[in-house]
């Protein structure tokens, strides 16, 4: 009883914290994309356009009408799940970003997970034994982990296991073309597969994410292991791991419930940041593994001065990050009791 | 129960192995409550810890032996151990808040403890655990199971501490300098505790301390140790009555107690005459009705709540409370670093508490009052050498430059008793001594009027504390400063200080002369005070002179 009531608190007053900041994003991302260099109406007027038909392409844009009015637009559609119209594919943007956003999510959660099975573990027990084997394993697989670029990474393990080997499938988007893809309900192709219970899609689609996610994994798992580690070692050194092995409890318990999850914060902090810039990493691996993501699509919606697509996808991007950092703060709350006490 | 038999302690460091223990040996009596005393890097700590077999990384015994009921503890097995640790042989800390997982329920941390030694099934380990709390007098048992450590009070985190070392009724206790960091009225509650504890179930214990007043009042015998070897035992009152070694006549000197000036806190050879001072009879500081209110999670907290007291001119006043009765809110306020609530601080004729504390630096009167802080280690740049320390008061408040500078910062060192080849040091290639040198050189650079010492001692060896006592005495003399001396230490400010305040919660309890209020005092909070201290057999001058010959 003495701890529920502040923590519970503390968890709706970071809730509401929330809000503030997705109308922060809201203004910049529309600030930001006007700011971007290049008219738009010029560009789509075409190349052959007069004068004329530029202000006729201005005046259907909206773009001729002062920027505030612009803006209450904007919010008025941004309020009816509308963003507006994509002019280089044609479709709404919120319909592409639907598409694409959960084929990039699906990569980067998958390399995710892959990361963290390998370099948590990984992380302890090199604190635990510091000097041997596995502590030297773990520092090569860092640096390695960081100083190799996703695309190169990406681009050998294509030629080793696709050109040479031949045991990964084509390198060419989300699903092999002998394949139907799964019905859409989540866009998740592993769980939208897995739903309606076609095995052989999922095994197809399984095959096809492999590759990426590993690319990616080894680029995340390098900071997630070495904050494990150097939480790990700080935690095992404190004063009350001492109480426990003078008490005599068996060094798992001293291991997991002493020293784990007091090791747990900083590792839970790099989680989220990994997966931010994972999030942003992804355009080089969904080039190299034509991967319809959300990063592809907005370099080339940046490189035609596609607004409204640049737009949405700052936007998405946003509030995926704010909703990331609400899902941490949280995760705190959870793991630490003193948050909720401190946080007044 | 316990036989240690040539221990030798040792570690592997960058510089090669160091010998941190070198053949120690003792025996351990059943029901006896034994005392390792010594100064830091004495091994005291390393020879309980290697007894547990928790040595920290990269220490081994290298020699020796250690009984234990039949079983050599530094052959037994690893699994062995974990069955004796806890269960036959348990050990509490220093700083309990620290020694307790801070995110996880303390019920739940002694309960682990039962679980392991199969002292409890999933079913009655609760009940068991609120046993063992209630077992250490901790009331409201029920509600504090499931308490976490942050939610208590030091003195309750080592009684939940006790609870956990105590819960499988083990046959030895090991306590680690277990009152450091905890009040003087909490130390007692607590040692109090864990003796009765200990004789009602007939266990033997080894209270490892620096403090040798508190091993002589709780031990029935005491081990002196000094740089990893015993150099004397003996039973408390012998000890201090007759020490034999050198050092642990030094030792026994350095201890403040009752009936002692502050010269006898030397070795005899350097006890030189005491210089003479005066203290004239008008305030240099009047404080009036000083009030400081925080805002609190639940309300206003009231620190200070209107006191009033006048610091006369070369006087030196102690201020003495436990942690939370607001000293040091109300030095805060006097260095003006903080700003009063309400009420005046009148220095000089002038209202100084109606000064911002944030333009104070800018104010004339910075000079006129500083301070030395608690811990010399954390109140030292440790990118600055200590030149540079005490240049940087010089530097933003005087006018001196250049040589001039230099000579002054000299000046001060040899004031200070800082040997010159020290001034290009960083403090981590400092003593602890040292390091309090620094920081009161930097605090009397500037000549101030007024000296606010926060604790200047309490992280010192007592020997060392008994010479930084010594020298802070002999500058108010040389200086003609007036000192407020802020400790929770009662016979430190009765060797330092001429007039002492006591203060609770916030309100002035008592004050008056230092001799009056130490040996008559009228409230009794001021009296639990005295009562708690721990108070060391007194000293024979002939019996000493007759061990000596």
């Amino acid at each position: 009883m003495l701890s529920t009531r502040p923590r519970l608190r503390a968890t709706l007053l970071r809730i509401l914290q929330a809000f503030p900041v997705v109308v922060g994003v809201v203004v910049i991302s529309f600030v930001l994309t006007r700011a971007l260099p290049g008219d738009p109406a010029v560009y789509f007027a075409g190349a052959s356009a007069d004068q004329e038909s530029i202000e006729q392409v201005r005046v259907a844009m909206g773009l001729d009408k002062p920027i505030l009015q612009q803006f209450v637009i904007y919010i008025g559609d941004l309020l009816q799940g509308d963003l507006g119209q994509s002019l280089s594919t044609g479709r709404p943007v919120a319909v592409d970003l639907a598409n694409r956003l959960p084929a990039s999510l699906e990569l980067t959660l998958t390399a995710l997970l892959l990361a963290i099975v390998i370099a948590v573990p990984l992380g302890v027990l090199a604190a635990t034994r510091p000097g041997s084997w596995v502590d030297h394993l773990c520092r090569v697989v860092v640096t390695a982990g960081v100083s190799l670029p996703t695309f190169f990474t990406g681009i050998l393990l294509i030629y080793i296991l696709y050109y040479l080997l031949g045991v990964a499938p084509s390198p060419l988007g989300r699903l092999d073309f002998i394949y139907l893809s799964p019905e859409h309900i989540t866009g998740f192709y592993l769980i939208d597969a897995a739903l309606v219970g076609d095995w052989e899609t999922w095994w197809g689609a399984a095959k096809q994410l492999m590759l990426p996610a590993v690319t990616m994994a080894l680029f995340t798992l390098a900071p997630i292991a070495r904050m494990t580690r150097a939480a790990m070692l700080s935690a095992l050194s404190a004063d009350f791991i001492r109480t426990a092995k003078a008490a005599g409890l068996s060094n798992r318990k001293v291991l997991y419930s002493y020293a784990f999850r007091n090791a747990l914060l900083p590792v839970v902090t790099t989680l989220g940041m990994v997966f931010s810039f994972a999030l942003g990493a992804n355009v080089l691996v969904e080039k190299v593994f034509a991967w319809p993501g959300i990063g592809s699509y907005a370099v080339e919606a940046l490189v035609v001065s596609d607004y409204a697509a640049v737009q949405g996808f700052v936007l998405t991007m946003a509030l995926l990050f704010v909703a990331l950092n609400l899902c941490i703060d949280l995760l705190y709350t959870a793991i630490d009791p003193r948050i909720g006490f401190l946080s007044q | 129960m316990l036989s240690v038999q040539n221990l030798a302690v040792s570690f592997q460091t960058r510089r090669g192995e160091v010998e941190a223990v070198r053949g120690v040996s003792f025996e351990l009596e059943k029901g006896e409550i034994l005392g390792i005393v010594g100064e830091s890097g004495s091994g005291k700590s390393v020879t309980s810890y290697a007894l547990m077999r928790i040595l920290d990384a990269g220490g081994t015994i290298k020699r020796g032996s250690a009984i234990y009921s039949g079983i050599d503890l530094r052959r037994a097995s690893e699994s062995d151990m974990r069955d004796i640790r806890g269960r036959e042989i348990s050990m509490i800390f220093q700083n309990p808040r620290s020694a307790l997982n801070p995110i996880r329920k303390v019920g739940h941390q002694i309960e682990d403890v039962l679980r392991q030694h199969a002292s409890a099934t999933r079913g009655d380990a609760r009940g068991k655990a609120i046993e063992a709390l209630e077992a250490v007098r901790i009331k409201d048992a029920v509600t504090r199971y499931d308490a976490y450590p942050f939610e208590l009070s030091g003195g309750m985190c080592q009684r939940i501490v006790c609870a956990i070392a105590l819960a499988c009724n083990p046959r030895i206790l090991i306590a680690d300098e277990p009152t450091t960091g905890l009040d003087i009225t909490t130390q007692k509650a607590v040692m109090d505790l864990v003796r009765d504890l200990i004789r009602a179930r007939g266990m033997s214990s080894i209270l490892i301390t620096h403090d040798l007043g508190l091993a002589a009042q709780y031990c029935d015998r005491i081990v002196v140790m000094k740089d990893g070897e015993i150099v004397e035992q003996g039973d408390p009152a012998s000890l201090f009555s007759t020490p034999q070694h050198v050092y642990s006549r030094k030792l026994v000197d350095a201890t403040p107690r009752a009936g002692e000036t502050i010269r006898n806190l030397l070795p005899p050879e350097d006890r030189s005459p005491m210089l003479p001072y005066a203290i004239e009879d008008r305030p240099l500081l009047k404080v009036r009705n000083l009030r400081k209110t925080y805002e609190g999670k639940s309300g206003p907290v009231e620190a200070v709540k209107g006191i009033s007291f006048d610091i006369k001119h070369g006087q030196s006043v102690g201020l003495v409370g436990e942690s939370g009765c607001g000293k040091s809110t109300t030095s805060e306020i006097l260095v003006r670093l903080l700003d009063p609530t309400d009420g005046e601080v009148i220095f000089e004729g002038e209202d100084i508490g109606a000064i911002p504390a944030k333009g104070f630096a800018r104010n004339p009167r910075r000079a006129d009052i500083q301070m030395v802080f608690q811990d010399a280690t954390d109140s030292l740049n440790p990118r600055h050498t200590s030149r540079q320390t005490i240049a940087e008061p010089l530097k933003r408040l005087s006018l001196l430059r250049g040589n001039k500078l230099s000579v002054r910062i000299e000046e001060l060192a040899v004031l200070v008793g800082l040997p010159l080849p020290l001034l290009d040091r960083f403090p981590h290639q400092l003593s602890g001594g040292q390091k309090a040198r620094v920081g009161i050189a930097r605090a009397i650079a500037l000549e101030p009027k007024f000296l606010i010492l926060d604790e200047p001692t309490a992280a010192l060896d007592v020997s060392i504390q008994a010479v930084v006592l010594n020298l802070l005495v002999d500058l108010r003399a040389k200086l003609g400063m007036t000192y407020l001396f802020v400790s929770h230490d009662l016979h430190v400010l009765r060797l330092l200080c001429d007039h002492v305040i006591v203060m609770k919660d916030g309100e002035v309890v008592e004050q008056g002369p230092s001799a009056n209020v130490m040996t008559a005092p009228q409230d009794p909070y001021t009296q639990a005070l005295l009562d708690a201290a721990p108070a060391p057999p007194e000293r024979r001058q002939d019996l000493l002179l007759a061990g000596v010959s």
